[in-house]
């Protein structure tokens, strides 16, 4: 019996070979496993990550061919215009103010979408739609929707005599306008991934619980406030720091919309470093832009996690 | 849930026992108003309470898993509903600690529940149901997560709180050991339908149907097949004709051993019966005070007394009047 065992684990190994061998052993298999990934952190995020930190202290602009030292004087230069400081300012409001808008979006939606109802797979669709769409895609149909000219919203405001023709709104036009329409088209992009994790934190939730808190005597508001958004913060948190990063560091629907006007009131600092050091050539300065936040963002990235451990519940 | 008609005493301790699956905890979510009956009335107090939400029937109620909130200490958990129900502020102190001192765990109030043990975890839950003063107490399997040892104890602290308190209580369980310790009265459930209510004894030693008679007591009563009924008896009733205090009134039952269990207190007999009921499988259970040797695979001469003879309708399976076999 020992032979035959014996016998057939030989002739296993001799099929598998020196690869299987490796296969087996953890200590070869994890670092395998693991390789790509690594690989590709390093070449296409590690690598432009420290150039861009080179970029931001050399003196390089687009077809130069010195890379020479200058020290912090791209940082002390950008951080004195007033466009950056405009720009700066506007990030901070696009990004706090539609991250805020997110949360509660999201969470009235996933707490909507937790009970069941007829057709909640069509709603469910159509909430998850923004997400899969193309985001260049479905920002050209918001140019659509908010153009001076072929504006849906304009064109039913007048049919139902809201607004005359000759005080149409421009939407992308008017500096205060622009801003609300840019962090409007920004909320509807991120409010699907929100509400998927909002609503999965919500699941996760012991029945029991919500039994308990009804016995208990807990009305709509007092269990909405002191038992469901306190056992979903720590996953919230999650949703929130990840669209606030997004916030920060995304310019796409910017660029599309309003390419940072009018007057950069729309300018946020990716836009701002697109054009400065991508369209303008300048790339020391547009390094510097970029990376203008990223302490920042850091912070933000480990304050959140810390956050989210010290709530996390069991 | 099928045609279930129950009511309790005021201060009565009632269980509801039956299998998983048997309704016993759909009743009593029902009753709590967790879920809606499709018909008839529930009353609590004499006022029917089927349209009233779970926070106006002035129930209470433990989960089986505590249902603690993992984010609260256990002060706040206790306070939580005297704070929902509007309980003026300055008297939610006094109660909390008034719970807490009932189940012994001043000491806990600033802790969270995942500090806790399970035992610890579930005095809080019990605490936090009789902070408000319900005028039900309904408990879903409260000890099932607690370790065998511990359940003894817990068992008894929660039937001498019971007794002190005096709320009514129903208790669900499908713990038959829990059921005949705890309850007043005991509503045996099967299928969503209560099969026999009654007190431990009276569901022990009266079953009104084979499903209780099989489902209370370990190892279950004896069901043998007769011409014209089900006869049962219980395996501690079985026992050597020698072993009776008198021979008067026993109805003989020749029994040939296949197995013997030794448990300590007692011993388990596994057998076939001959003779009348040839071929039925029977267990018969010995107290260690009875000696008479027993050899597997021998035949003995082995007697139930004639009152403890229990009949049933073959058809039915329902409790029928004793006739001489």
């Amino acid at each position: 019996m020992a032979t035959l065992e014996g016998d057939a684990r030989a002739a296993a190994g001799a099929r598998a070979g020196r690869l299987g061998f490796l296969l087996d052993r953890p200590e070869w298999l994890g670092p395998l496993m693991i390789g790509p990934a690594v690989l590709y952190i390093v070449l296409v995020v590690g690598l432009p990550f420290f150039l861009a930190l080179y970029y931001s202290v050399s003196d390089i602009t687009m077809g130069s061919r010195t890379l020479g030292f200058v020290g912090l004087k791209n940082f002390v230069s950008v951080v004195s215009t007033t466009k950056f400081q405009t720009s700066l300012k506007n990030t901070f409001v696009f990004a706090v103010v539609s991250q805020v808008l997110v949360m509660v979006f999201a969470n009235v939606l996933a707490l909507a979408l937790l009970k069941d109802f007829r057709g909640k797979w069509l709603i469910r669709l159509l909430i998850l739609l923004p997400w899969v769409a193309p985001i260049s895609l479905g920002t050209i149909g918001w140019l659509w929707i908010l153009d001076s000219i072929y504006s849906v919203i304009n064109w039913t405001l007048q049919a139902l005599g809201l607004i005359s023709p000759d005080n149409w709104p421009m939407w992308l036009g008017i500096p205060h306008l622009a801003m609300g329409s840019v962090i409007t088209v920004h909320v509807w992009r991120l409010l699907p991934l929100a509400t998927v994790i909002i609503l999965a934190g919500l699941t996760s939730i012991p029945q029991d619980i919500h039994d308990a808190a009804a016995v208990d005597g807990a009305g709509f508001w007092r269990h909405l406030f002191q038992v469901t958004l306190p056992l979903v913060r720590p996953i919230m948190l999650v949703a929130a720091l990840f669209g606030l990063v997004f916030a920060f560091t995304d310019m796409i629907i910017i660029f599309v919309l309003t390419r940072g006007g009018p007057y950069d009131t729309t300018q946020v600092l990716a836009s701002l470093a697109f054009f400065t050091g991508i369209q303008g050539g300048d790339l020391a300065e547009g390094a510097a832009v970029a990376l203008f936040l990223f302490p920042l963002l850091l912070a933000v990235a480990v304050v959140f996690l810390r956050i989210a451990r010290r709530t996390e519940v069991t | 849930m099928d045609s279930v008609d129950l009511s309790t005493k005021e201060g009565e301790f009632l269980v509801l026992l039956g299998p998983s699956g048997c309704g016993k905890t759909t009743l009593l979510r029902m009753i709590a108003g967790l879920e809606r009956p499709t018909a008839g009335e529930i009353l609590i107090g004499g006022r029917v309470v089927n349209e009233l939400a779970p926070r106006a029937r002035k129930i209470a109620m433990v989960f089986q898993s505590y249902a603690l909130y993992p984010h609260m200490s256990v002060y706040k958990n206790i306070a939580f509903p005297l704070k929902a129900q509007g309980v003026p502020k300055a008297t939610i102190p006094q109660k909390v600690e008034w719970a807490a001192s009932l189940f012994g765990i001043e000491k806990l109030l600033q802790r969270k529940p995942r500090q806790l043990s399970g035992g610890e975890r579930q005095r809080v839950a019990l605490a936090r149901a009789v902070v408000r003063e319900p005028s039900v107490f309904l408990l879903d399997e409260p000890l099932s997560n607690l370790d065998a040892k511990l359940r003894a104890t817990a068992r008894d602290e929660l039937q001498q709180f019971q007794r002190r308190i005096g709320i009514t209580t129903l208790y669900v369980t499908h713990d038959q050991i829990e059921a005949m310790g705890l309850g007043d009265r005991i509503a045996v459930m099967q299928g969503g339908k209560v099969r026999q209510i009654g007190t431990p004894s009276e569901v022990y030693d009266e079953p009104a149907d084979t499903f209780v008679a099989g489902f209370l007591g370990s190892p279950p009563m004896n069901v043998v097949e007769a011409p014209d009924a089900l006869i049962g008896f219980r395996p501690e009733h079985f026992l050597p004709r020698e072993a009776h205090e008198s021979p008067a009134g026993l109805t003989a039952l020749p029994f040939r051993i296949t197995r013997v269990e030794y448990l300590g207190a007692d011993r388990l007999i596994y057998g076939v019966l001959e003779g009348k009921f040839q071929g039925a499988k029977v267990i018969a259970r010995l107290p260690s005070t009875v000696m008479a040797p027993v050899e597997v695979s021998r035949r003995y001469e082995f007697a139930v007394k004639e009152k403890d003879l229990k009949f049933f309708a073959t058809a039915t399976g329902l409790r029928t009047r004793p006739r001489p076999l």
